[in-house]
Formats: C-alpha cells, structure tokens, sequence
C-alpha cells in the first residue's frame, strides 16, 4: 500500500510549540482565575463582615454575646436573645430531625435495597423536600402548621403540663416549638441523605461478619452497622443543624419575632437569621447596621465551625473510601 | 548487555540510558535499546518490569503524570526526543498508541472518532478526512466491517471492534511509530487474532512495538523481542533466537516459566 | 423496630405530600392568565397579579446564571484537571464550605459591596447574591462530572497528538457535558427559590423591570414572602398563588433533571 502525501504536518516546528504553550497556559490560567474567585469570594465574606461589624465591635466587645437587651431605639444592642433562640430551634429540629432522618436512611439502605422501584420513589420524594424553597415551608408553616399545633399538640401540653417549664407559656403558635417543627422537617432531606451515604459505605464485610454470628437483620444493623457509622452519622447530624442554623424565611415566618430568652417553648422567639431578615432594611443609623452586620458576622462563624466539625467526623469515617459531601 | 541482529535494518528509535520513575520510586533503571525500523519489535516481561512505562516514555505521556521523572535519552531519527526544544505535542503526532482497553471516544460516531486526530487539530477539508478515514479503517481491517455505518457511535462496536477502531484513529495521523500497550488484553482469542493478523501487514509503514505478556504471542507477531525484568532491560534478540536460544539465564528462567 | 423505620419514612413524606397539597389548593384557584400577567393591585383592588415577580425572577436569575456559570464551570474545570495543585485543594474546599452557608451572610456581603456603593438597591445586586449561592453548586457537579471521564480517553487524545487544552475542551468536557447541564439546571432551581439573600438586595417592586438595572426589581419569592405575612389576605391569596407557581417550576425542574440522568448526581441536593 504505498503511502499518499502528508496530511500533517509533523516535526518539530517552533510555531507549533508556541501554539501550544500559549493554549495551554491559557486554559489553565483562566480555570484558575476562577478557583481563586471562590476563594476570593469565601474570604471577601469574612473580611467584610468583620469590617463592617466594627462599629458594633468597638463599642459593645464582648457583651455583645452576653447582652440581653436589643434596642434599637436607645442603641443599646445585645445578641444573646438570638443566639439562645438559634440554638434552642436548631436542637429542637435535630431532636426530630435526627430520628426521623436516619430512619428514612436505615429504611433506604438497609431495607429497601431489593426492592427498586420502592426506594427510588421514596428517596426522590425526601430529595424533593430539599427542593421546596424555605419561603415556602414558611407560608404552609405559618397558615397550616401554626394552627395544627396550636390546637392539637401546644394547647393539650400546656393545659395538662402547664406545670412543665417547657410548657409554661400560653401557646399562639408562633414560638420556638413550631419553628423547630418546621426546621425539622427541612433538615430531614439532609441528615437522610448524607446518613444513606454513610450507611452504604460501611463495608459488606462487616455486615458479614454479623450474620455469620447468627443475628437477625436488624441486629445486624443496629450492631454492626450503625456503630460503625457512628462518627459519619453525627458528621451527618452536625451538617443538618449547619442547615438548621442558617435558615432564615421558614423561621422567621413562624417563631413571632420577639427577642426573648425563657425555658417555654411555648414562647415566642428569635434567631440571628431572622433578626438580620427583619431589621436589616429598617436599620436608620450606622450602628445598627453595624450590630446587624456583626450578628450575621456571628452567623458566619457559627456555620463555618459546625461546617469544618462536620466534615472533620464524615472524613473520620470514610477515610479510605472515595467520599463527597 | 549484548544486543544483536539490529544490523538487518535500520535504527527507528533508541534509548540511551533511559530511566523514568514516580516519586523517588525508579521503575526503569538506564534502557538501551535500538529499535528497529518497519518491524515488530515486543518488549516482554513480568508485572511491574517497567514495559508500560517504557512505551509511554517513547511518546511523552510518561511525563504527564504528577510525581513522574524521566532521564536520559530517546532519539527518534536520530534526534533526542527529550531536548528541551522539542515540543511533545508534535511528539506525539508522529508517535501513535494503542491502549490496553479500547477507548474509542463515546461522544463521536465511528467517523469522527477516527479522524479526531486529524479534526481537532484543524484539517478541515472533506476530502482528506474522508479519504484518511477509509485507508486507516482498511488498514485496521475494520472498514467492510462499519463502511455502512459510520455515523453510529463508537461505542456501539464489540470490544474487538472498538479496539481496531482505535487502532485507525492512530494510524489516521500518519505516525511513523506505533505503540501497542497490551492491545488484546481486553479481548476474545477470535478478535485477538484479527488484530494479530492486521499489526503483521502494518510494519511495512510502520515501526512497531507491542508490550505483551503473552509469549506465545509475542513469538507469532514479533521480529523482535526485549526481554525486561524490574526496570532493566536483560536481553533483546530476534524473536526466534531468544525463545529457542537466551542467552541470559534471566530470559530463559522467565520462558519456562519458572516465574509469570 | 421496623415499626419505627416505617414511622420515620411516614414522617418524612407526609410534610411533602400536604405542603403541595396544600399550595395546589391554596393557589390553584389563583390561577388564571390575569394573575400571571397583571401587576399588583391594592388591597380592595381586585384583579391583582404577579406577572412584574415572574419577570423580575427571571431578569434575577438570568443574570445570576450569566455570572455563575463561567465561574462555576471554569473552577470545576480547574479543580477536575488540576487536582494536584494546592490552589485546587484549598479553593475545592472552600467551595464547598460556601455551598452550605447561610444564605442571609451571602446577602449581607452583596449588600456591602454593591448596595452601599451604588447606593440603590437593584437587580445588579440580586443577580450577584443569588450568583454567590449558584457557584458553589455548578462548581461542584462539574469537578465531579470531569472526575468521572476516564483518564484513558485523556490519553488517547494526548497520544493523538492534541495539545491539553483542546484534550480538556473538546473531549472531556463533550464527555461530561450532560453532568454539566444537570449542575447548572439544578443551581438554577435553588436560585429561583432563594428569598433572603434579596430582602436587601433586590428588594422587590410594584412594578414591571423598567429597563434600569439599577434599580428596586420584584422576584417571587420576595413577593410570597411580603404578602404572605401581610394581614390582607386578598394579597396572602397572592401569595399562595405565586407559590404554586414557583414550586411548580421548581418540581418540574428538579423532577426533569432526575430523569434525564437518574441517580448519577446523589451528591448534589437541590437544597435551600
């Protein structure tokens, strides 16, 4: 077969070196502008809010996080109300949450595993959940949940446990409990489907092991697997109350809004999410822009350091295999 | 280390105190070796005897990993391919390969899966590519095969197919050298011996050498053969000469198979 | 136990099927060609509608997706291609430290460096805050769309004697690209629903965009949320009714995606 002219051309020709030198420089050097864009961006965050919350933090330091009063009127600002509603909704949501989450896990992991069509409905339904815009969960929440729980589960507890502190204040629906209902009910998707993962990356062997023992399936899970999954289901947790603490329109919707810190959860509240929704446009002078500034600074160091914690524990966990939160 | 029968035709490719590595591991340690031109030349060897890093050293793809070193000297024609001058992507386009499992790409039909080479790097004109794209398939015994449907997708061959497809996407750029890293690994005896049959017609263009495991087919397919073992070369001979008679006990230990 | 299983599975659907229930409900009877169009009315006025949200929505996240995308897309790349280098490692990580940040903080930023200098509230500064949430994701599902192309068909390209960047180009992301497509639809889903990242941003309007995008612009969620805590409930109708419209953009977006590519994309939620 004799061969036909060139169609290439070959060699070692200083034009095509520069060619090529010259696209892949390109290409990576843009790629790169990009990733030092997320950085930039993760940062400027930070330094903003730490710039801009100076005011506040010259003027209030550290009793800031330890004052009780938040009034704009006589400027005296204290985030201690929001904090303690932060966390008190948050728990609230993973007391619930948690359960339910890791049930719907076990359920998808363990036990629906032949049955396809089973759990590939049920697992996009939760996917779907994670899919309802927060503002929504607010509106449902404020206009059906509110009344529901007024009625049916605050109004019982409180005439028949009124005794309880927890139960001490006459319920009007808008309070911690049906903020950490809802919240819930929005971190479920969440803690489900990082505890499927976890759950699906606990090797057979173990599992194996287990059976040969002579244990039912559901020794086997309780045994075997789930404390082997341990640190990964509370880096799962840890992720949903991240979640939990940074939800703004659900919560702010359905807690009432009121700067308050007692042991009823029947009581109206508020977290630093929602004070910066609500106050941020009305905020008239500069240190208060400058507290709220140095709430959502708060905010910030809050997720950031449930965040690092809860990829520390998932890491733990699923240090030889390929993993991704 | 003696290397003979070289002298029948000329020198393709040479080595010169070749050595590559990952890290602060050396997988080969100084290879010289003379590979000759319009034949078959198989580099044999157990796992981990450096082969696979041999060849991708020929075509520059050693380099690309993070961590990998290389040294010495590779001349193809004469000229070292390593100098600094030289850019590796004009390397590789007179350098084909062929991999151990066919990686026809999935996005493409069968046509433009085997003139990618020539596409994405700019000919356009019809007529070249059409007439690239028949001789390489008949050469690669593929294009009775898929002459009717070349459109289809390259992924819609058997592996056999696929693998002989990749073979005439190599041989569209009209390489000089063609690199085989284990082409029939990934595949059943009745297609391995099809693409056996298919490199015994291409070393009248091209100069080839096929990393192989198998013996058996090193001896049906090769002129030559090297002979590796844990990053060194040990012998290098015509084919028949070093299975009927080694001369390094290494190399004759290895063909009994006193050890895979 | 099993008992138990089967409760929290109960629990976990139930919420769904009686929120959607209860939007179809709510803000079916909203619905009507009038709604979509018309703009808000005052209280007492009938005939109200959302059609200036919709457009604003639109306007909003066009333009965040126009920011986001290059972006996203161009640190998936680098983060897929160059996963040695250290830029790679930290900015990776990063990236996804942000993917789960309070959106509110993503507003609070925005509001600081583009509210404050134009001194105006505008579609500029909605479209950058809900690009903040969008990169994250669309960074994400890229890396791990590029990570699946096997790196034998990199090979193959660069034994061709194709230069890196068109290997990346041409064949790896042809490659991946319906990984790609579903990242960015999916980032575009969780935009549309944002809210509180616009409270001080966009801000919301009465009115259709005017040509200005440097100014005030309606988006949906904002106008659910103004109107749903509003004490009239002409306008918490109004409420509901845009919420039927966006949940039902967004279940059709995420519900398309998922059967175009299945399960393939677990990682990534489409969460709020």
């Amino acid at each position: 077969m004799s061969k036909e002219p060139k169609t290439m051309a070959d060699g070692l020709t200083s034009a095509s070196m520069r060619r090529k030198l010259n696209g892949d420089l390109i290409l990576k050097a843009l790629v790169a502008c990009a990733a030092i864009a997320v950085v930039a961006l993760l940062l400027g965050l930070g330094i903003e809010l730490i710039t801009h919350s100076d005011l506040s933090l010259s003027k209030f330091g550290l009793s800031f996080l330890t004052g009780t009063t938040w009034d704009p009127v006589h400027e005296i600002f204290g985030a201690l109300p929001f904090l303690f509603g932060t966390i008190v909704t948050s728990v609230l949501a993973l007391a619930i949450g948690l359960p339910v989450g890791l049930g719907v896990a076990i359920f998808l992991s363990e036990k629906a595993k032949g049955k396809r069509v089973y759990g590939y409905t049920l697992g996009t339904l939760v996917e779907l959940l994670a899919a309802v815009p927060s503002v929504i969960y607010g509106l449902w929440g404020l206009f059906f949940l509110v009344p529901i729980l007024k009625t049916y589960v605050e109004g019982p507890l409180h005439s028949y446990l009124g005794f309880v502190p927890l139960f001490a204040s006459t319920p009007f629906g808008l309070d911690f409990f049906t903020a950490g209902v809802v919240l819930a009910i929005m971190i479920i998707p969440t803690i489900s489907a990082v505890s499927r993962d976890i759950l699906n990356a606990v090797p057979n062997s173990q599992r194996e092991a287990m059976y040969s023992l002579g244990a039912t399936h559901w020794e086997v899970i309780r045994k075997a697997v789930l404390p082997y999954a341990r640190s990964g289901i509370f880096g799962a947790t840890i992720l949903g109350l991240g979640r939990a603490v940074g939800e703004t329109m659900a919560v702010t919707m359905v807690i009432g809004n009121t700067p308050r810190i007692t042991a009823s959860l029947f009581s109206g509240g508020y977290t630093l999410a929602a004070v910066i929704a609500n106050e941020f446009t009305e905020a008239s002078y500069p240190l208060y822009v400058s507290a709220l500034v140095e709430i959502g600074l708060i905010l910030f160091g809050l997720a950031l350091t449930i965040n690092l914690l809860a990829r520390l524990m998932i890491w733990r966990m699923t240090k030889n295999t390929r993993f991704r939160v | 280390m003696e290397q003979s029968g070289s002298h029948v035709s000329s020198t393709k490719f040479e080595t010169k105190e070749l050595k590559a590595g990952f890290g602060r591991n050396m997988v080969l340690n100084g290879i010289n070796l003379r590979i000759p031109q319009n034949r078959i030349t198989a580099v044999m060897g157990p796992s981990g005897c450096g082969k696979t890093t041999f060849i991708r050293c020929l075509n520059r793809l050693h380099e690309l990993t993070p961590g990998a070193t290389v040294g010495g000297e590779a001349l193809l024609d004469g000229e070292n391919i390593y100098d600094r001058n030289v850019d590796p992507v004009a390397i590789r386009r007179r350098i084909g390969m062929v991999f151990q499992k066919p990686n026809p790409f999935p996005t493409m039909s069968i046509y433009h899966n085997v003139v990618a080479g020539l596409t994405l790097n700019g000919v356009g004109d019809k007529k070249v590519l059409n007439h690239a794209a028949e001789q390489s398939l008949r050469s690669a015994y593929l294009w009775d095969e898929v002459k009717d449907k070349l459109t289809n997708s390259g992924a819609s061959l058997s592996g056999g197919q696929q693998q002989r497809l990749c073979i005439a996407r190599a041989l569209a750029v009209e390489p000089e050298v063609l690199l085989m890293d284990e082409p029939c690994s990934a595949l059943d005896p009745t297609a391995t011996a099809k693409i056996e049959e298919l490199i015994s017609n291409l070393k009248r263009d091209y100069t080839i050498i096929i990393v192989t495991h198998n013996m058996q087919q090193a001896s049906r397919v090769a002129d030559y053969t090297a002979f590796f073992y844990l990053g060194k070369l040990i012998e290098f001979d015509e084919t028949a000469t070093l299975f009927e008679n080694p001369k390094e006990e290494l190399t004759e230990r290895y063909i009994t198979g006193k050890f895979g | 136990m099993t008992g138990l299983v089967y409760a929290a599975v109960a629990v976990a659907v139930v919420p769904l099927v009686l929120i959607v229930g209860d939007v179809v409900i709510q803000g079916g009877s909203q619905l009507s060609l009038s709604f979509l169009t018309n703009l808000p009315r005052p209280v007492g006025v009938p005939g109200g509608g959302i059609g200036n949200a919709i457009e604003g929505s639109a306007i909003i996240v066009g333009l965040a997706t126009l920011i986001a995308v290059p972006i996203g897309v161009g640190a998936g790349i680098y983060f897929s291609e160059w996963p040695e280098s250290r830029l790679s490692f930290i900015s990776s990580f990063m990236n996804d430290v942000m993917a789960e940040f309070p959106s509110i903080t993503l507003g609070i930023f925005v509001y600081i460096i583009i509210v404050l200098t134009t001194r105006t509230f505008s579609a500029i500064s909605g479209g950058v805050a809900l690009a903040l949430i969008m990169i994250p994701i669309v960074a994400r599902t890229t890396e791990e769309s590029l990570k699946i192309v096997p790196v034998s068909l990199r090979e193959a390209s660069l034994a061709l004697g194709i230069p890196r960047w068109k290997t990346v180009i041409r064949i790896v992301i042809s490659t991946g690209r319906s990984g790609l497509a579903t990242g960015i639809l999916l980032s575009i889903a969780r935009a549309t629903g944002e809210t509180a990242p616009l409270l001080f941003t966009a801000f919301g309007s009465s009115y259709y965009f005017g040509g200005n995008l440097n100014s005030p612009i309606a988006a949906l969620p904002l106008l659910i949320y103004t109107y749903g805590i509003s004490p009239f409930p002409q306008w918490q109708a109004a409420a509901w009714g845009a919420a039927l419209v966006l949940v039902g953009f967004m279940l059709i977006l995420n519900l398309s995606v998922k059967l175009l590519i299945g399960r393939k994309f677990a990682g990534v939620r489409a969460e709020i």
